[in-house]
């Protein structure tokens, strides 16, 4: 699984040329979010795809064929912060309620509304840490769930856009078969 | 200055150089239309919106500046779909301008609305609609940078009514590009470069893979000189013929599907490929698995998306061919690879002899003949040849032996049937000192013919040559060696092409032997106008030798004595 950080330009169109490529060129979107970045008029998507090492050399070449495409970072396999927000709408009855607050507690889950049959959780974390959380939770009942797939950032000093602008050139491969970074 | 959105649009077009649109008026795009008679900018009415694109299109490939295409919204921008795929395909720098419906009835299927930006997102470099008159400017100066630079490739351009119709402030200066995305074409770094040489200093069967890109980078002196230097024979794919003089020692023919024997046998047998300007078409390598499975690979190439595409390569050099090899050339060992050459020579011996060119005539005329006596007849002369798609298309490279670039115009990416007669009349407008041969198969022919009434009513004079055989001839061909000769819709008639050529108001020759090939081909070269040459040829003639789809590259169907092959005798 690859995870990509695309700064886009924030113009009308944009997510559907991103997606439209994915598309075109047979790769599978497993997750995409799309948002603000740090920089006015500057969207930042998240897209995280399966594919194998040459599929991803391929995906940052086409993505930066794309004129709205400013900058693309491949954060697979780089330091970095994976969250996933997920809304949860749990059925809970008074007798199980106080298990499930319980739960909810143990896994850093904050609950943001509370009504006489169900209680809606809020959780940020990583995908493997919400799906625990669901785990646990189905047997109660899940009535309603919305996540927003992922959504990425590498560690350490230095703004996305900085590290990437002369990105064109990080990501194209080179000497292939001998490396692939500049 | 306050101008309309459509004085704009001519202005800017005016400005980027234009003096051919070629296009058909309708509603949306009729202020345009409007302004454009204030503008020195010479229209062609075409009869179809496809005829306008694939004008557009040869006029830059003939030429190598950007042909501009217009049309109206809905379904004249719908039909200009296959021709924007075709040059997106064959990286062909166009720039499309379609009307839109108003902008206020954007989204609710008014009269002749179709979301055409939606439609050829997929088949255009990039795309635009512009609703209001301020973005005209901008957006066509994009347009022209994004259409002719780094791969070239379709722009379209679609603007709605009111934006053609309310005026602004016209300031061609602050409209210069300035968009983020928009990336210079890399330079190779040293350090690849370095590894290139070694390995071509030390290859012992290298060929040269040359493409389209060679003429798009202009890298013909270039390629030239790396094949001299270092004694590499160079093999052309389909778009790269022309980079290379035919007639050259050194340049050995056309890889592929249907490349000679030895081209590909070179291939296969060669140690290291350069390839230059080309994209590893599965036309070209047959199966990937047991391609050059002996060779080291380095390709040259300006879209880093191609890179690993269909061939792993061992050296990747990203950037315009020609500045990748003016680097390269001063590292580059002079070879002597007279073993290797000599070698490629002794397997050319014999596929050579099987050539229906060296059989006596036996009465029939062949398309191969037909081609050959053409070329011959066009040698030394500055003549473009366009060709469609299929059989004759193969024949073509195969028989027609072409000495300077951007002399074959042919779609090659698409297979765009119906291409060559209105290809033919852009390319004839682009360089009407060059004498232009659309060669066309009576399918594609019956396509686009409506468009030899836009050759006439703009005086354009092209020679069309019909290859009729009577059939769509290529699929015929895949019928009688993979579906056991069962001829499902391929048999084809059509009308008395020669009547149909004085209907239209042009010379009309038919010829249906041999001897009557340099006549007719004389005297449609000497006719000042419009020439319709109708070849009656073999109906179940044979494109030799074919390497079926997916099959290895040495695995070719090889010419058999033609005589035989092609039922002559029966």
């Amino acid at each position: 699984m690859y995870t990509f950080a695309v700064y886009v330009e924030d113009r009308p169109g944009v997510l559907n040329r991103v997606s439209s490529l994915f598309r075109r060129r047979n790769f599978n979107i497993m997750s995409l979010a799309v948002g603000h970045s740090e920089t006015p008029g500057v969207s930042r998507m998240t897209v995280v795809v399966q594919t194998d090492p040459g599929g991803a050399q391929r995906i940052q070449a086409h993505l930066y064929k794309l004129i709205h495409v400013i900058s693309v970072e491949d954060i697979s396999h780089r330091p970095a912060v994976f969250r996933d927000l997920a809304l949860i709408k749990v059925a809970a009855a008074r007798e199980s309620r106080p298990e499930i607050l319980q739960l909810a507690e143990v896994f850093g889950a904050r609950v943001v509304d509370v009504a006489p049959a169900s209680v809606v959780l809020e959780m940020a974390g990583s995908e493997a840490k919400i799906d625990g959380l669901l785990d646990v939770l189905r047997p109660y009942g899940v009535l309603e769930m919305v996540r927003t797939g992922r959504v990425a950032m590498s560690r350490g000093q230095g703004s996305g856009t900085e590290r990437t602008t002369t990105g064109s050139a990080a990501a194209m491969p080179v000497a292939v078969g001998v490396t692939y970074t500049v | 200055m306050k101008l309309t959105g459509a004085q704009i649009l001519w202005d800017c077009l005016v400005r980027e150089g234009v003096t051919d649109v070629f296009g058909y008026p309708g509603g949306a795009i009729l202020p345009a239309y409007d302004a454009m008679l204030d503008y020195p900018i010479r229209h062609i009415l075409v009869r179809h919106e496809q005829g306008a694109t694939h004008m557009a299109d040869g006029y830059a490939r003939a030429s190598g500046r950007v042909g501009v295409a217009i049309a109206t919204s809905g379904p004249g921008a719908t039909n200009m779909v296959t021709g924007i795929a075709t040059a997106m395909l064959d990286s062909s720098p166009i720039v499309c301008i379609t009307g839109q419906v108003g902008s206020r009835l954007i989204g609710s299927d008014a009269f002749q609305e179709i979301d055409i930006t939606g439609i050829t997102l997929p088949i255009t470099k990039h795309n635009y609609l512009v609703t209001r008159a301020e973005d005209v400017a901008p957006a066509v100066r994009e347009a022209f940078l994004i259409a002719k630079s780094g791969r070239p490739g379709p722009v379209l351009i679609d603007i709605t009514k009111d934006a053609q119709q309310s005026s602004c402030e016209f300031d061609w200066e602050a409209a210069a590009p300035s968009t983020p995305g928009w990336r210079a074409v890399p330079e190779a770094p040293a350090s690849a470069l370095a590894q290139a040489a070694a390995l071509l200093n030390e290859a012992q069967r290298p060929v040269i893979l040359a493409g389209h890109g060679v003429m798009i980078s202009g890298a013909m002196a270039q390629l030239l000189a790396l094949a001299e230097r270092a004694q590499i024979p160079v093999a052309q794919t389909l778009l790269g013929i022309g980079g290379m003089p035919a007639s050259h020692p050194l340049n050995i023919g056309m890889m592929g599907m249907h490349g000679e024997a030895w081209v590909n046998h070179a291939i296969q047998e060669a140690d290291l490929l350069i390839a230059a300007g080309m994209r590893f078409d599965d036309r070209v390598t047959g199966n990937l698995k047991t391609y050059a499975p002996n060779a080291r690979k380095i390709h040259i190439e300006i879209d880093p998306s191609e890179i690993n595409k269909n061939v792993a390569v061992d050296v990747a050099l990203i950037g315009d061919l020609m500045d990748v090899l003016n680097r390269l050339l001063p590292s580059v060992a002079r070879g002597n690879r007279d073993a290797w050459l000599k070698h490629i020579g002794s397997i050319k011996g014999d596929a050579a002899v099987l050539d229906i060119q060296t059989l006596p005539d036996d009465g029939h005329l062949y398309a191969a003949h037909v081609i050959n006596d053409l070329w011959r007849a066009t040698r030394g002369s500055d003549t473009i040849v366009v060709t469609d798609v299929g059989q004759h298309q193969m024949w073509e490279a195969q028989y027609y032996h072409h000495e300077s670039p951007r002399s074959l115009i042919t779609s090659g990416g698409l297979g765009t049937m119906g291409f060559a007669v209105p290809a033919a009349i852009g390319a004839k407008r682009a360089r009407p000192e060059a004498e232009v041969w659309a060669i066309v198969g009576d399918g594609g022919f019956q396509m686009t013919m409506c468009e030899l009434a836009t050759a006439v009513q703009d005086g354009i004079e092209i020679k069309v040559a019909i290859i009729n055989n009577g059939y769509l001839g290529m699929v015929r061909q895949w019928q009688e060696f993979f579906y056991e000769r069962r001829y499902a819709a391929t048999p084809l008639t059509g009308p008395d092409f020669v009547k149909l050529a004085e209907a239209f108001g042009i010379k009309g020759i038919g010829v249906t032997n041999r001897a009557g090939v340099l006549p007719a081909v004389d005297a449609a070269r000497t006719h000042g106008g419009p020439v319709v040459v109708d070849f009656r040829v073999e109906q179940e003639d044979t494109v030799y030798p074919m390497v079926p789809a997916g099959a290895d590259l040495h695995a070719m169907i090889r010419r058999p004595s033609p005589i035989v092959e092609t039922g002559a005798d029966h």
